[in-house]
């Protein structure tokens, strides 16, 4: 394994850690709440309705024991 | 300093704490079974690397534009801030092992005994096992310091309460000679999440041109939102309302404990202690 990828694993094991479909959420969220803004519509609210079904979707995954 | 900057300075204080003690747990450990002087060394190198790291990028991240800057740092933020709140609530419905530094300070002691002696003089083992435990630990705290500095242009406020945090939590462990089994250490990461995904959301929803009603205010809206959704969702899963019937039986029969938010509960089950190398969240 090259250092550049090590370092590149390791940057996104530290930032995503073991829930890549949260971070994928978040991302996602922020672009919805982007193209909102930017069409002049309200979208604060896009981001808690996101952050609450993300981790919930999240803790019920690693409370039954998937990731 | 106003309430957006006390936030910021407790969630940094707070943060740091809780990874300066899981910090200390190992120094302790290798120090007192094989070279203090070789341990302190370790320490020294890593705290150096840090503030290098928080030296360099700070101004650098400052330097972009509030917007750019905003939707950037906040959704690393949120997203760095969620998995902090996943980890802390899985930990108070009981369904992932707790933070005992009792536990963590035995095993690691028993690691470097059975790496033979320590040597008088330079022991590399010491140096290696305190750089590595200071240094993974403290690389949150500069990602928390950086990234909530950064979004408020107070990295030396956010660097000065992770500062104070390590010099008290040092102090107390100098004082006790022993891990500081006794801090609230899921407890206060239970609260750290929280702030993080809060000022994450916040933060982000800002910088991708969203405007919150009542503009900063909002926070003291969404602060206290975030924290009863993560209570409920900790209760709900410490129910067993999220859990698989084989799950549910794991929590009941005691082979994963279960505890509420407040600390207190020690001897989570060995095999389950740890998020591996990485730093521990």
């Amino acid at each position: 394994m090259t250092r550049a990828r090590a370092f590149a694993l390791g940057a996104w094991e530290f930032v995503v850690g073991d829930d890549w479909r949260t971070a994928l959420g978040v991302v996602l969220a922020l672009g919805v709440t982007a193209l909102l803004a930017a069409a002049a519509i309200a979208a604060w609210w896009v981001m808690p309705l996101a952050v609450l079904a993300l981790l919930a979707i999240s803790i019920r995954r690693a409370a039954r024991g998937g990731r | 300093m106003s309430g957006t900057e006390l936030a910021l300075a407790l969630s940094v204080f707070a943060a740091c704490a809780v990874e300066a003690v899981e910090a200390l747990t190992i120094v302790l450990a290798v120090g007192a079974t094989r070279s203090w002087s070789s341990a302190m060394g370790g320490v020294g190198a890593a705290t150096l690397a840090l503030a290098a790291v928080v030296a360099a990028l700070g101004p650098a991240l400052t330097a972009l534009p509030i917007g750019a800057l905003r939707v950037v740092v906040g959704g690393l933020l949120l997203v760095f801030g969620l998995q902090w709140l996943r980890k802390a609530i899985l930990r108070a419905a009981g369904v992932k092992a707790r933070h005992d530094e009792l536990e963590t300070f035995a095993q690691e002691r028993a690691a470097a005994r059975a790496r033979g002696d320590g040597r008088e003089g330079f022991d590399p083992y010491s140096f290696t096992v305190s750089f590595k435990g200071v240094l993974l630990e403290g690389l949150e705290v500069a990602f928390i310091v950086l990234t909530f500095g950064a979004s408020q242009h107070r990295v030396a406020l956010a660097s000065a309460a992770a500062g104070v945090a390590v010099l008290l939590v040092a102090g107390a462990g100098v004082a006790a000679r022993s891990p500081l089994a006794r801090v609230p250490e899921n407890s206060m990461k239970f609260a750290v999440g929280v702030m993080l995904s809060s000022y994450g959301m916040f933060w982000g929803a800002e910088g991708a041109g969203a405007s919150w009603p009542g503009g900063d205010a909002a926070l003291l809206a969404i602060v206290p939102s975030v924290l009863v959704v993560a209570l409920a969702l900790a209760r709900s899963a410490r129910h067993g309302v999220l859990l698989t019937p084989a799950g549910r039986a794991r929590a009941t029969t005691g082979e994963v404990r279960v505890a509420l938010v407040a600390d207190g509960g020690r001897g989570a089950p060995a095999g389950e202690h740890g998020d591996g190398a990485r730093a521990g969240t």
